[in-house]
This record gives structure tokens, C-alpha cells and sequence, in this order.
């Protein structure tokens, strides 16, 4: 059987499109400081800025496995009240601009803001441009992909699983942990590993609600912008950096997204 | 000893059962699709809430709505084998065997030793460290009865266990059950929908339909003696209910039936289809109960031919081929039905 013939107005259009995305990477790869890339991306900006990154992402991957898991137990296992909308406004980060979220973060936890005095007046807690309030900028937009995909992933599983497990003698907390918890790790691994990419490229939100400090809450992405104005070599070092890692991701999660069906 | 009064709704099933069972003994729970035997099951273990009703096991009191108690699932000493076994497959054979122990607190070193005497008991010391997606169907099967025993429940519970593999290792497998079930002393209540799996596993057969208990006793006792028209089915013979005087019996249908037993009451009538004799043209002689009627399908069936007909009363009845032939039956065509009163075995009903 010969393979049909795709019509002419499809290829160009689909070449268009395919050019219109490899076309950034090529000038990304081909503009690259190659022959100083080692010293572009040592030098103590990059270096502090890789730190920070570091450092914010892993911690709001841990809080979104902590606070996610739970979350997503909840949404998928017991049908409480109101359940579709607090899903839905605990969902809403995920489209929101990154940007609105700092605003609000702003507005909640700052020194201004609702809860920010009482935190400072209590605990002697001040958020606002600390690295921790970096790390709960990053969670709050990136925590709800680990929270939907954890959710399918519970609502996916054979729950007659369980209740084998129970008739075996396990509890509800022995169940979680030695059934349910394995059954669904290959969801727990996808939502961490996007809720961490996530996490790694938030900007908006950073920068609103904790600032631009460097070594303290400037995280790459933050750092590309500055480098782009003093040091184009180290945005695009940062950059490509970046770019490598998502591509690893998209490698580590490639049956989810690279193959259908 | 189990009592089981289970009541319970669950979408278009209304489930009234109560099921007996004492040690010692392989109750098999019949029925068709549907009828709520799963249901029952696992209402028994914990896993269905019931809407009134008592379960208890050996004097314990596992659940009385009445008074409010249910011992949940987890601190039944009950053991399951589900359909499809439901083998954890994130753990080993040996880790499946030894979760009861663990989950029951006993330590990893003990529970595997404990594992692997079973699994060794169950000719299956070499899949120790095997993953369950491995092992054939009838391995599964005996894996998951290791599980179920493992930490010795007082009460065995097995979902279809057969229904999961191919027909042709059914044979194979159900002799090996056999023999598994009668190394277990607690109390064994098994469900089932086919019945020679029912008749070679039980010692006492319970029916259930539509959610309830239709009849119950030993596998001959219920073949011999049918009470519903799906046991009758099963067992393949025709079975009617009427009133019956001197001999007489009046069915629901408005005929009548001549047979040679005195039996007085509500009554069923069985008529095994071999006792069944067609003819072309009216019989002359002696057979009490003669009607017409066509003849709605012929079914081949090993040396036999089953040949339903309809009439003023719908029967089947069986002959060879070579009466076919003669008969010159055909779908469709009219016959002549004739059964002796000798034939029919009447019991109450």
C-alpha cells in the first residue's frame, strides 16, 4: 500500500511551523560562546544564580510532593463539598499569568499584604524577598501540575488493589504506603519531575513577590534577563543551559508526551 | 461457624441473603451474573457496608447494624482470593505471600521464611522472586490462595477463582484447588457461575438469584431436586410447578400433567428430557400425558439431540439422531409430544 500523498498546502504550512520553532534553538546553539562556555557559566553570577535555582526548585518540588499528594488524595477520593471549585481555584495558578500570582502572593504574604503582619507579628516571619518566598512563588505555580497529575493517576488505579491489602490486614496509612503509593509512581514521577520544571522556569511570580536579589532570590531565569543586558555570552550560556534541561525532561517523561496512544 | 443475614442495595440489586457455613466444609454460592454473589462476598468481608443484617464468624460479631458494630475489613480474620487474583504487581511472589504477616506485624525475615514455606507447600518455590506479571494463570491462582492463608484467617472467601483462566487449563487447576481447599480446616465459601465447577468443588450448594437464596443443599440433592427454573437450566432438565390431587397436577400454564406419584399440594414436577418421546403422528397406548406441538430448535449436543417444543407446553426433549431422521423432524415442523406418568418425579415445593 503506498502512504497518501499529503496535499501541498499542509506541508508548507507544517514546515512553517516546525522552522518556527527549531529556527530559536538553532540561533541559540550556533550563537553560543562555545570556546569560553566553561568560564561564562562559572562566573559568580551564573554560579549564585544556579545556587539559587537549585535550591528553589528542589524545595518546591518537596513541598508540592507534601502538600500535593495529600491534596490530590483528597480531590480524587472523597467528594466533599464544593469540591469542584476549590479544585478549580487551586487549579487556576497553572493558566494564571505568573504575574497576577506574584501580585497576590504580594498582597497575602508581604509586609502589606493579609496575612504578612500577622506571620511578622507572631513568628517574626518576613517573607518578601527572601529565598523563601522564591520558593513559594515557584510552589505556587507549579504544585498544581503535580496535584492533577497525581489525581489521574489515583483515579486511573485499580482501587480493588486496596482492598485486597485490607483484607490482608494493612490499615488505611499501610494501604497508602505499600499499594497505593507504588501503584501510582509513575504519576508521583511525572507530576514532581513537572512541577520541578515548572518551578526552575517561574519568573513572573519570582520577581514580584520576592525580587530580583542576586544569590538570594535571582534564579536563572532571572539572571538571563540581567545577563542580557551586561553579559549577552552568559543569558546565552544560562539559556542554553535551560534548554538542555527541559529537553532532558522531555526525554525522562517521553511516554507521556512524545508518544501517542 | 459463619452467620451471614446480609440486606443491601447496591443501583438495581437488592441483596437479602443468608448464607451458613460451619468448618470443615466447601460452600459453593451459585448463581447467574448478577444475582449478587460478589456482593455478598464481599459484604461478608468488610468491604461493602450492609444496610441491616448480622455477620459473625465463630461467635465474633463482625458486623449487626442493629447495634451499630462493623469490624473493618482490616481486623477480619478473613481471607479473600479475588477474581483475577489482584496480585500486588510492584511486589514479588514472595512479598505478595508474606503482606498479610507483614501488614499483621510480623518482621520482613520472619514473613519471608513464612512466604516461602508456603509458597513451597504450593510447588512454587522457584517464582519466589519472581513478579506476579510473570506466572501463568493457574500459578497466580495458587499464589493468591498462598496469600489469603498465609497468616491461617478462620475464613476462606474465593471469588471465581477460575473464572480468569483458559478453558483449558480450568480442568487442570480446579483439581489442584481441590486438593489446596481440602488442606484448609477454617470454613470455605466459594462463588461461582458455572455450575460443574459448583457440583466438583461443593459439598453444599447455595443458589442465589436476584439477590436472594433460592435454594440450598447437596450438589445432588439440588440436581436431582430443582427448585428454579435457572438450576433446572443448568442441570438441563424441564422443570414445572403446579397443584397437584391424586396424581393430578394443575400448572400455572393451565394444563395438566398426569403423574404416577401421590403427592398432595404446591409441587414441581421434573421431567428429565430423555423421558421425553416425540412422535409423528398421535401415539396410541398408554402414555397419560399427550400433546402437539412444533418444534422451535434442534441442538446437537455430543451423541444427543436436545429438540425444544413448543405447544401447550413448552419442553425439550432429547433423542438421537437417527430418531431425528426418522421423524423427519425439522425447525418448525409439527410433532407429537407423549410423557408417562412413570416419568415424572413430583416433590414439594
Amino acid at each position: 500500500m503506498t502512504p497518501e500523498r499529503p496535499p501541498l498546502p499542509v506541508i508548507i504550512a507544517a514546515a512553517v511551523a516546525i522552522a518556527f520553532f527549531l529556527i530559536p534553538i538553532a540561533g541559540l546553539i550556533a550563537r553560543a560562546p562555545w570556546a569560553t562556555a566553561v568560564e561564562e557559566l562559572t562566573r559568580p553570577e551564573a554560579l549564585a544564580a544556579l545556587r539559587v535555582s537549585f535550591v528553589v526548585s528542589v524545595a518546591s518540588t518537596i513541598l508540592a510532593v507534601f502538600f500535593g499528594v495529600p491534596l490530590a488524595w483528597l480531590y480524587a477520593r472523597v467528594a466533599f463539598p464544593g469540591r469542584d471549585v476549590v479544585r478549580a481555584l487551586t487549579t487556576l495558578p497553572m493558566i494564571l499569568p505568573p504575574v497576577v500570582g506574584g501580585v497576590a502572593l504580594l498582597f497575602a504574604f508581604g509586609r502589606a499584604g493579609l496575612i504578612g503582619p500577622v506571620l511578622d507579628g507572631l513568628f517574626g516571619i518576613r517573607l518578601s524577598f527572601t529565598t523563601l518566598a522564591a520558593v513559594l512563588a515557584a510552589f505556587f505555580v507549579s504544585a498544581p501540575f503535580l496535584v492533577l497529575t497525581v489525581e489521574a493517576g489515583l483515579r486511573s488505579m485499580d482501587r480493588r488493589f486496596e482492598e485486597a491489602a485490607r483484607t490482608l490486614g494493612a490499615g488505611r496509612w499501610l494501604v497508602f504506603r505499600d499499594v497505593t503509593l507504588p501503584l501510582i509512581g509513575p504519576s508521583l514521577f511525572a507530576g514532581a519531575v513537572l512541577a520541578w520544571a515548572r518551578g526552575l522556569g517561574e519568573f513572573g511570580a519570582t520577581i514580584t513577590f520576592a525580587g530580583n536579589l542576586p544569590g538570594v532570590t535571582q534564579t536563572l531565569p532571572l539572571a538571563v534577563l540581567v545577563a542580557l543586558e551586561s553579559r549577552p555570552e552568559v543569558a546565552l550560556m544560562l539559556s542554553l543551559l535551560l534548554l538542555a534541561i527541559s529537553a532532558v525532561v522531555l526525554v525522562a517523561l517521553r511516554d507521556r508526551y512524545l508518544r501517542l496512544a | 461457624m459463619l452467620h451471614a443475614e446480609v440486606g443491601l442495595q447496591l443501583g438495581t440489586l437488592a441483596l437479602d441473603a443468608t448464607l451458613d457455613a460451619k468448618a470443615g466444609e466447601i460452600v459453593v454460592l451459585l448463581g447467574p451474573n448478577g444475582a449478587g454473589k460478589t456482593t455478598l462476598l464481599r459484604a461478608i468481608a468488610g468491604l461493602t457496608p450492609l444496610a441491616r443484617g448480622e455477620v459473625t464468624l465463630d461467635g465474633a460479631v463482625l458486623d449487626d447494624v442493629a447495634r451499630g458494630v462493623h469490624v473493618p475489613a482490616e481486623r477480619r480474620p478473613i481471607g479473600v482470593v479475588f477474581q483475577e487474583y489482584l496480585l500486588f504487581p510492584h511486589q514479588t511472589v514472595a512479598e505478595n505471600v508474606g503482606f498479610g504477616l507483614r501488614a499483621r506485624g510480623v518482621d520482613r525475615v520472619h514473613a519471608r521464611a513464612r512466604a516461602l514455606e508456603w509458597l513451597d507447600r504450593f510447588e512454587l518455590a522457584a517464582y519466589a522472586d519472581a513478579r506476579p506479571r510473570s506466572l501463568s494463570g493457574g500459578q497466580a491462582q495458587r499464589v493468591a490462595l498462598a496469600r489469603a492463608l498465609a497468616y491461617t484467617p478462620r475464613l476462606l472467601l474465593l471469588d471465581e477463582p477460575l473464572a480468569a483462566l483458559d478453558a483449558s487449563a480450568r480442568g487442570e487447576v480446579r483439581r489442584d484447588l481441590k486438593r489446596h481447599l481440602a488442606s484448609f480446616d477454617g470454613i470455605r465459601v466459594l462463588i461461582t457461575h458455572d455450575p460443574l465447577e459448583a457440583i466438583a468443588l461443593a459439598d453444599r450448594l447455595v443458589i442465589l438469584e436476584e439477590g436472594r437464596v433460592v435454594q440450598t443443599g447437596t450438589p445432588s440433592d439440588v440436581t436431582q431436586r430443582p427448585r428454579t427454573r435457572y438450576v433446572a437450566d443448568l442441570v438441563g432438565v424441564n422443570l414445572f410447578r403446579g397443584r397437584a390431587k391424586a396424581g393430578l397436577i394443575s400448572l400455572e400454564s393451565g394444563s395438566t400433567l398426569q403423574s404416577a406419584e401421590e403427592l398432595d399440594g404446591d409441587v414441581f414436577a421434573l421431567i428429565h428430557p430423555r423421558a421425553v418421546a416425540l412422535h409423528r403422528h398421535r401415539p396410541e397406548g398408554s402414555p397419560r400425558n399427550v400433546w402437539r406441538g412444533r418444534t422451535r430448535s434442534l441442538d446437537l449436543q455430543g451423541d444427543r439431540v436436545r429438540v425444544a417444543v413448543d405447544g401447550e407446553l413448552a419442553i425439550v426433549a432429547e433423542v438421537t439422531p437417527a430418531a431425528i431422521r426418522d421423524l423427519a423432524l425439522a425447525q418448525g415442523g409439527e410433532v407429537w409430544v407423549s410423557v408417562k406418568a412413570t416419568e415424572i418425579s413430583v416433590y414439594h415445593a
